[in-house]
């Protein structure tokens, strides 16, 4: 293999590393390894969005203690009541409690854009150093990624959930695969850039297996991109299980979600503009939040993105 | 060029194949009998036998395939199981309302969003450019059929200028047509329009650096046309690429969009067949509009040499 012939920065891996590549953070000299946390953490929108989703989760967590009544509880005597101290953000046309169901619709939210960000990670980076460390397997990975992502995000979704019937754990699948060849993608990228690099071809020369290279030298040194990715796949993630819930083909119809509720709003919006608004609008900050974080971490562990 | 658009083409083959074996391979991911749960409890065994004939199920899976891609390139995506009609046929008569709005929609995005950037990023960090792009922010982070609903609430509910959704034709009566279009537009439009609207920005800022346009303003020519004829047309590259991208996702934000404002296009067509079960439907419309988007990609890489005399395509 061909030496670079641009003076990479490689990672210091001259000196004995204490435990920085078990934190997978080897692109970061020990003396600032959470040099990027504090950066983070110095952006005032940033450190709102995280409050922002922790408190969201702490509600979600605690959803059966915080949540007033049962989401589902039909209660005929108070149909289409407005938000009052009884009912925060008033009931809807079968006397449910919109905050209960709001509530109980964060579980949804944040659980989905979890597991499909752990499962597009994971599958992604899979898939990722397969086609950017083995070059034969490049081309038919990325073609099936190319397929995969010829159709719009959503549309993909719909016809998976078409297919697989509506689950919590079918939308977290189809999320999945929506959102892989995205990661993949990325990763691949990194691979390609890393196996360049004279520490790999050093590693391989020393004799060390592909599993080791591939994990210590190549997948450490994608981890910050992957991280900014990843938080982006949160919100995307977060986005379309709303959308296919609009649509009636997510989540089963008996569990609340955000997206579901803003849907049976909608008929009554003339009398009841409350049903929509209240579950719209945190759906809104949870994207909006997680997004925030996603560009705050990208310029805290990019500084080249730091430009303007 | 000739040899480069031809080239292109031919890679469309491959890339249609595998979205094809995607949506074909889908209906054989049904759990159990797929025509069981297409025809409900109540069918029979002969009705289910029959549907399994009509489908071709009984046939070796790669035999199935052939057949069923080969209709598919002839643009024969079969009966649909509910409506008593070639899903084609179904399609043809949903493209226009879908067409439509898309088009509209990208219209109202790149006139939103280049002016938009271009000012972002001559006044760069001024009060008005913090405004777009906190604006931009929350345009790419709200979920479309929210913002359509709270369209609705503004302009239908309490103004009552506008429906709060239906659809006419426009060549039954232009002028209902697009009061009933003009809140789906610009709800579809929106969230592309953040999107543009920060690249046209950053694009613009790099461009505006480059030493032609220093030199541009040292001839002293007027800070409109410096911007609108040295940087803009050489900032408009990359946003070529992502007016691309935006296409695509608002094909996929139609189908939302059209469930919103109940607009019978294709995409509300896709969600009720997925509700009903009308698979020959749900992949019929998948089909289409990934070929549309593999189409539209191309065209943009068509589009780029005639922007940028520059890029060169290998063949030429």
């Amino acid at each position: 293999m061909a030496a670079t012939e641009t003076a990479a920065v490689a990672p210091d891996r001259v000196a004995p590393r204490r435990k920085a590549s078990a934190l997978g953070l080897s692109t970061i000299t020990p003396a600032s390894r959470f040099y990027w946390l504090r950066l983070l953490l110095q952006n005032p929108a940033a450190v709102a969005s995280i409050c922002f989703l922790l408190l969201i989760s702490l509600v979600a967590l605690l959803a059966p203690v915080i949540a007033p009544v049962e989401p589902n509880f039909v209660n005929p005597a108070d149909r289409l009541d407005p938000p009052s101290p009884n009912a925060w953000f008033g009931t809807d046309d079968l006397g449910r409690d919109v905050f209960s169901r709001v509530v109980y619709g964060a579980r949804i939210s944040l659980l989905v854009g979890l597991a499909v960000m752990v499962g597009a990670t994971v599958g992604g980076s899979l898939i990722g150093l397969t086609a950017g460390y083995y070059q034969r397997l490049d081309t038919p990975l990325m073609r099936v990624m190319d397929g995969l992502e010829a159709f719009p995000s959503i549309l993909l979704a719909i016809a998976i959930m078409a297919t697989l019937g509506p689950a919590t754990e079918h939308v977290i699948l189809a999320l999945t695969v929506v959102y892989v060849p995205n990661i993949a993608r990325l990763v691949r990228g990194t691979t390609l850039m890393n196996r360049q690099q004279t520490y790999v071809e050093s590693a391989r020369a020393i004799g060390l297996p592909d599993s080791l290279i591939l994990r210590r030298y190549i997948f450490a040194n994608s981890l910050s991109p992957l991280i900014v990715q990843g938080t982006f796949v949160i919100a995307f993630a977060i986005l379309t299980e709303a959308s296919l819930s609009f649509l009636g083909a997510g989540v089963p119809p008996d569990s609340p979600t955000w997206g579901s509720i803003v849907s049976s709003g909608q008929p009554r919006l003339q009398q009841a503009w409350w049903i929509s608004i209240f579950p719209g609008a945190f759906l809104f900050a949870t994207i909006l939040a997680t997004n925030l974080i996603g560009d705050g971490l990208r310029d805290a562990l990019d500084p080249r993105s730091r430009k303007r | 060029m000739l040899a480069f658009i031809v080239r292109r083409l031919l890679l469309l083959v491959p890339v249609l194949m595998i979205v094809g074996v995607i949506v074909f391979t889908l209906i054989h991911l049904i759990p159990g009998d797929p025509a069981a749960i297409m025809l409900g409890r109540e069918a029979t065994l002969e009705q289910k036998e029959a549907l399994r004939q009509r489908l071709g199920l009984n046939e070796p899976i790669l035999s199935q395939f052939v057949t069923w891609f080969g209709n598919a390139l002839r643009l024969n995506f079969g009966e649909s199981l509910f409506m008593g009609m070639p899903v084609t046929e179904a399609l043809r008569e949903r493209a226009e309302p879908t067409g439509l709005l898309t088009l509209y929609a990208l219209t109202l995005a790149v006139l939103i969003a280049i002016p938009a950037g271009v000012f972002a990023a001559v006044r760069a960090n001024s009060p008005l450019d913090r405004l777009l792009m906190v604006i931009s922010i929350g345009g790419v982070a709200i979920p479309s059929f929210f913002f359509g609903i709270l369209l609705i609430l503004l302009f239908a509910v309490v103004l009552g200028w506008l429906p709060s959704g239906g659809y006419a034709g426009i060549r039954d009566d232009p002028i209902q047509h697009f009061k009933y279009m003009l809140l789906p537009s610009l709800t579809l439009g929106f969230s592309a329009a953040g999107l543009l609207a920060r690249l046209v920005r950053s694009t613009m800022l790099d461009v505006l650096n480059d030493d032609y346009v220093r030199t541009a303003y040292a001839k002293g020519l007027r800070e409109r046309s410096v911007v609108v004829l040295h940087a803009l047309r050489n900032a408009l590259i990359p946003v070529l690429t992502v007016i691309g991208i935006a296409l695509g996702g608002m094909l996929g934000g139609a189908v939302v969009i059209e469930t919103v404002f109940n607009i019978p296009g294709m995409g509300r067509l896709l969600v009720q067949s997925v509700t009903r079960r009308d698979f020959p439907v749900v992949q019929g419309a998948v089909m289409t509009v990934a070929a549309v988007q593999v189409l539209v990609m191309l065209l943009v890489d068509v589009l780029y040499v005639f922007v940028d005399p520059r890029i060169r395509y290998g063949g030429d």
